[in-house]
């Protein structure tokens, strides 16, 4: 056991009253997350509620900017739709796409799992428009594809640069890693030999799979798919660079209403609304988790 | 001896993360294609190689200011998170008190949201305070997001850590801060190098929270991706492949130190 209660001697406790130890060192974090992270969040659900267009906040208190939303002629709940339809997308492509990976990582790889994760991990140290506008260079007319296909004397490459299978492409391609890791974590918690015992009592390869492989890994593999959902639900950069805006996502909605149009109150009300459903999602999932049991490996 | 499904499952699961790792790195290679081929435009097959657009992203004072600015940002970040995450890690992993489960799960927050709408909301409170946006408050938007990280990275390290050494330590008489300079430290030490790297590498790539709260400051990230919407310039996948080979250094360098650590402590 990691955790132990700890008396103070009688010269500390006159200089540090009852204060325990774990709320001492959590106090740094939490007073960042309370200034960095709580008063943002709240400054935010304020602003929704304030007059449009204005910056009355605190002063004037409407719905006005929820009813805008939801107003069937404005069609801002259509970039909604597609934001949480590619965040679905992204979730069910990636858990197939990274499963194999991550039992590779834990069982096959051997001593070269160390240098296959490193490969995995680098990307996320590189900017993400970086890595897109490299994907914009290999699509793009005369780019590397095109390019590459003339010179061996095809008719060129297919157009799928700006379209909105090219924005799937380039979630896909960033959030790939957060799901692989958590899940990697995950099967890392399976007990090798109990898929062992299953296979000596005669379990076949997809029963051992789905009655004990898969329920064992499910605490990282759900960490995986809410990281990978929420951040496909806030993307951004893949429309814009990949697709060419032929897709308005609702974080690029939310950035236009703080930017160029300069109603803040409507921003705020859309980036409460993707909160609350990322956030509600979040915390529903994390309240079923043991993360000292994830993380700690015992 | 293997069946022979699992000879090819175990081909398969090769092949596929031969694949994708082919394909991570694609793009990647496209750029730093892009900029070593000569010419304002990118044509491929690349007709020319020429370093001509290494040297005027070298030569360029606007882009050493760029640098200069992100390697700020990078080592406060870093210092910052890792004495804060240190302590954090110690009261999610090690410590037992009322409230840890609540603060295991409070940190994550931040990880599980959505970057550019944090930024903006960040954007929306530095306003309400009267903060003129700067690289100052882009430090801070990114330890919002990078301490809780750095915190799960160390608490890692923390879960393999007795703690009856430091009982044992503080039973012979030794005093706290040479208990915690002494057994804690050392023994956290990978872990807290671990976190630091990723700390750097995460603030150096970071792209949606400088873009909305670093103001009129830029980062090499922004500044890229302010030139990719404006139009193709030669200098935007150079600048980004020069940034990339700086992150791959770093981590090479740090994952080396990092194991020569580990190494010593297992020699010990």
């Amino acid at each position: 056991m990691a955790a132990v209660t700890y008396t103070a001697t009688a010269g500390e406790r006159s200089l540090l009253p009852a204060i325990p130890a774990g709320l001492r060192a959590a106090a740094p974090v939490t007073l960042l997350l309370v200034l960095g992270f709580l008063a943002p969040l709240l400054t935010v659900a304020a602003y929704a509620f304030a007059t449009p267009k204005s910056f009355d906040v605190f002063r004037s208190f409407t719905l006005a900017n929820f009813s805008a939303v939801f107003d069937p002629s404005n069609t801002v709940w259509m970039s909604f739709a597609w934001s949480l339809a590619y965040a679905a997308a992204t979730v069910a492509l990636l858990a197939v796409i990274a499963y194999p990976i991550a039992y590779g990582l834990n069982r096959m790889f051997g001593k070269w799992s160390g240098l296959v994760g490193v490969l995995f991990v680098f990307p996320l140290f590189v900017s993400e428009n970086v890595r897109l506008y490299g994907w914009v260079l290999f699509f793009i007319k005369n780019g590397v594809l095109d390019g590459g296909l003339k010179w061996l004397g095809f008719s060129g490459g297919p157009e799928v640069l700006y379209t909105p299978g090219a924005i799937l492409f380039g979630m896909l391609y960033v959030y790939l890693p957060f799901m692989l890791f958590p899940m990697s974590l995950g099967i890392a918690m399976i007990p090798r030999d109990l898929v062992d015992a299953a296979r000596d009592l005669g379990a076949s390869r997809l029963m051992i799979w789905r009655e004990i492989e898969l329920p064992l890994a499910m605490p990282g593999i759900l960490i995986g798919m809410l990281l990978t959902f929420v951040l496909g639900a806030g993307a951004i950069a893949e429309s814009k660079i990949l697709g060419g805006q032929s897709v308005i996502t609702i974080a690029q909605d939310i950035e236009v209403a703080f930017t160029y149009a300069q109603n803040w109150p409507l921003g705020s009300a859309l980036a409460l609304l993707l909160v609350a459903i990322v956030s509600g999602l979040a915390l529903y999932v994390l309240s079923k988790l043991d993360l000292d049991r994830i993380l700690g490996k015992r | 001896m293997e069946t022979r499904s699992q000879i090819r499952a175990r081909a398969f699961v090769k092949i596929w993360t031969a694949f994708v790792i082919l394909a991570i790195y694609l793009p990647i290679i496209c750029g730093a294609l892009a900029g070593l081929s000569k010419g304002r435009y990118f044509g491929f097959p690349i007709r020319v190689f020429s370093t001509e657009w290494w040297g005027k992203t070298f030569a360029s004072l606007e882009i050493q200011s760029l640098v200069q600015n992100s390697l700020l940002i990078a080592f406060i970040v870093t210092l910052v998170s890792v004495v804060f995450a240190f302590f954090g890690a110690l009261a999610f992993a090690r410590y037992d008190w009322r409230g840890r489960k609540l603060f295991q799960k409070a940190i994550l927050l931040p990880v599980f949201f959505p970057q550019p709408v944090l930024g903006l909301a960040l954007l929306l409170w530095f306003n309400a305070l009267g903060i003129n946006p700067s690289w100052q408050t882009a430090v801070v938007a990114h330890l919002v997001w990078i301490v809780p990280v750095v915190t799960l990275v160390i608490a890692i390290q923390v879960y393999s850590f007795d703690p009856t050494l430091e009982e044992a330590a503080r039973d012979l008489g030794a005093s706290r801060w040479f208990i915690l300079r002494e057994v804690t430290l050392p023994i956290l030490w990978p872990g807290i190098w671990s976190g630091a790297l990723f700390a750097f590498l995460l603030s150096w790539g970071n792209f949606p929270l400088s873009l909305y709260t670093a103001g009129v400051d830029s980062t090499i990230p922004k500044w890229l991706y302010s030139k990719m919407v404006a139009g193709y310039s030669p200098m935007v996948p150079a600048l980004g492949t020069m940034s990339t080979l700086s992150a791959a250094a770093v981590l090479l360098v740090g994952g080396l130190a990092i194991a020569l650590v580990r190494r010593r402590q297992a020699d010990a």
